[in-house]
């Protein structure tokens, strides 16, 4: 039986509530549009936000003078010669005015002598990583915007558990989107005179991940067959030093990160040595090489067999006194008792962790996806700010700034607009498939084939790649889409995992193909792209590779990237 | 007791969508000191049952706050509660609206679709 399809008509519609679409809902709002949040998870508990844990780059200047543009500087040096100019620019400028905003709402930066304080993350020249205590930064940003959405409830209505299939495209303009409600199964058309995408990135596509479950790319996906452009798919963040051993309960796999920060700590290989210098990089005791650097290093070390037991590095804080630790964290120090760590008398291990991709959407500075008019995208879905590596702090930077561009340029859309007609032509197949009594799901198994594409991803798509893996990665991936089918398991009512997950895959296995097609084509290494066939970077590469889709196939081209004027 | 079963873990779920049709089903997951009863569920549903629906996003942060359920009787994140080698009883929470299996109406009225 089919259920009936529910109809909502809105001026602007944000897929997605982590930051970036929050911030673009409460500008949209701001701008005097009616607002529609949806997310496949529930509000503002679901993307990368709530899971940050410390720094969000902003020259502000509060306690070391700084300019918007060092800040700028420093995010083009990370970027290895590929950051998007307008975007990057966009980033850091306007970055003071969203800090000071969030800080007006009572977010709560650490504050000494009456200052937001800032800390020194690897890559930038000055502390420049405001931060909530003691790595609350993502949950304290979440709630605010939560309680400054609910300011808005006018404007701004909210829709969890709805999970956005495909977007509505209609005379070459994206006029909504097409749905499922989670828990009722109910199918969903939304029309839309501006559509805001801010689904997070990809990194649910690798078996350790540091994200969400519900960051699969699905963004990526939805752009792609709406008419849009990826860029840069194959610059997929490593962070380093993911938590590998012992295991943890109830803590974030970058917690070190925070940690690193503030006192500083040696890694180590297997045998208790520093390593890092032989790769190029000293750290001199202080933590300061950038993540595509590190992950390069760590992986080496157990590739030669010099890694730590359960293949990572050791990371160390043994020179640290309880009161130094407890000093710097607070509560954080009982968790990891309770989990049986005394970090003065023991190292813990760790590895390196799919954490943020680079790559996304392309997109102009005024936040609107390149080749699909009424369609805009806020932060990690946004391709090309952060180039081939992204700096510490950029992310959060990245999902204000952009989110309250998004918002503004789309609530400019909406004005004066139409409510746009959805024609059957334009739904019609999204319907089909959320509403259809699909086939027998049999023994399909969306969970198990979920983590076999993670284990193609991350064993052949992974820091390191060579020409050879990735062709298997890409038969591998073949094999996948073809055993998914064309239909999802038929619906049996609420809360469906298996036909969740059926969508899922659907999304995650074009975006895996799109970040193998473009890392086989770039035949060079540079920064978080390692090829050891071919390990140079070479100047004849400074290009992005953009990404569109035509029928089933991916069509690359590799435009050379602007010079940079800084 | 072999050593065998001393290293496994029992999960006895509650599976259903309305309060007075549930059933119980018992799985046996493999026990690995350190798990906590999500890294059982999501082991499961990988190995033994796809269907099986629970709550998460955020995996093992205890960020998202949204793997709410009852273990024992007592109510807990699955994230954090730790499985351990014995049997043990999952039920969803008895005092919010029942969705499906273990996932219940958790998000407050205003961020619900209606």
């Amino acid at each position: 039986m089919t259920p009936d399809t529910t109809t909502i008509d809105t001026d602007v519609l944000v897929i997605g509530a982590g930051a970036a679409g929050m911030y673009a809902a409460i500008e949209a709002a701001r701008g005097g549009a009616a607002v529609l949040l949806v997310d496949r998870s529930l509000i503002g508990r679901g993307g990368a936000t709530v899971m940050a844990q410390m720094t969000v780059a902003v020259a502000l200047g509060e306690e070391t003078p700084d300019d918007p543009r060092c800040h700028y500087d420093d995010t083009i040096a990370a970027g290895r010669g590929l950051c998007d100019e307008p975007l990057a620019r966009l980033l850091c400028e306007e970055a003071p005015a969203c800090i000071r905003e969030l800080d007006r709402w009572g977010v709560g930066w650490a504050r000494k002598d009456g200052h937001i304080t800032a800390t020194t993350a690897p890559g930038h020249d000055r502390p420049r990583c405001v931060y909530v205590d003691f790595i609350n930064t993502g949950p304290a940003v979440s709630k605010t915007l939560r309680a400054e959405i609910a300011r808005h409830q006018k404007n701004i209505r909210k829709a969890g558990d709805l999970c956005i299939v495909d977007l509505a495209v209609g005379g070459g303009e994206c006029v909504g989107a097409v749905g499922y409600h989670l828990t009722s199964g109910t199918p969903v058309v939304i029309a839309a005179k501006a559509t805001v995408l801010a689904t997070g990135g990809l990194t649910r596509l690798y078996r350790r991940n540091s994200a969400s479950a519900n960051m699969g790319g699905d963004g990526y996906a939805l752009a792609l067959r709406a008419g849009g452009c990826l860029i840069d798919m194959e610059f997929v963040q490593f962070f380093p030093i993911g938590h590998l051993a012992p295991r943890l309960i109830g803590m974030d796999p970058i917690m070190w990160d925070p940690f690193r920060y503030k006192l500083g700590g040696r890694l180590l290989n297997g045998r208790m040595e520093e390593f890092t210098s032989t790769y190029g990089s000293d750290e001199d005791g202080a933590y300061r090489l950038t993540r595509d650097l590190a992950t390069y290093a760590i992986l080496k070390e157990v590739e030669a067999g010099r890694g730590s037991p359960h293949g990572g590095a050791y990371l160390s804080f043994q020179h640290c006194s309880p009161e130094a630790l407890r000093d710097a964290f607070g509560p954080v120090i009982d968790r990891l008792a309770a989990n049986s760590i005394d970090l003065t008398g023991m190292p813990v291990e760790v590895a390196p962790i799919a954490h943020y991709h680079m790559g996304g959407v392309r997109t102009d500075a005024d936040m609107s996806a390149v080749g699909v008019p009424g369609l805009y995208v806020a932060g990690e879905v946004a391709g090309g700010a952060n180039g081939a590596n992204r700096l510490s702090g950029n992310a959060l930077t990245e999902a204000f700034v952009f989110g309250r561009q998004a918002g503004r340029s789309a609530a400019r859309r909406f004005r004066g607009r139409a409510a746009p007609k959805l024609s059957a032509q334009a739904t019609r197949a999204a319907i089909d498939l959320v509403s259809a009594n699909g086939r027998d799901r049999g023994s399909l198994n969306t969970a198990e084939m979920i983590a076999r594409l993670q284990s193609i991803m991350s064993d052949s798509i992974g820091p390191i790649r060579t020409g050879q893996k990735l062709k298997r990665a890409l038969d591998g991936i073949a094999t996948l889409e073809a055993a998914l089918g064309e239909a999802p398991p038929h619906g049996s009512g609420g809360f469906d995992l298996q036909r969740l997950e059926w969508f899922d895959l659907r999304n995650m296995v074009v975006v895996a193909r799109a970040v193998a097609a473009a890392a086989l084509n770039r035949t060079e290494s540079r920064g978080a792209h390692q090829r050891e066939d071919f390990p140079q970077t070479l100047p004849q590469w400074q290009r992005h590779q953009r990404i569109t889709l035509r029928d089933h196939d991916l069509k690359v081209a590799s435009p050379p990237a602007a010079q940079f004027a800084s | 007791m072999s050593q065998d079963s001393q290293r496994i873990a029992t999960l006895k779920i509650w599976r259903g969508s309305a309060r007075d049709a549930g059933r119980w089903e018992s799985h046996r997951v493999p026990f690995e000191p350190g798990q906590s009863v999500l890294d059982g569920l999501r082991w499961l549903r990988i190995h033994h049952d796809p269907t099986i629906a629970i709550r998460f996003s955020c995996i093992n942060a205890n960020a998202c706050k949204e793997c709410m359920i009852q273990v024992d009787g007592e109510t807990v994140y699955a994230c954090t509660a730790r499985l351990e080698a014995r049997e043990m009883t999952l039920t969803p929470l008895p005092n919010k609206k029942l969705v499906r299996d273990l996932v219940t109406e958790i998000a407050p009225p205003s961020e619900r679709f209606k």
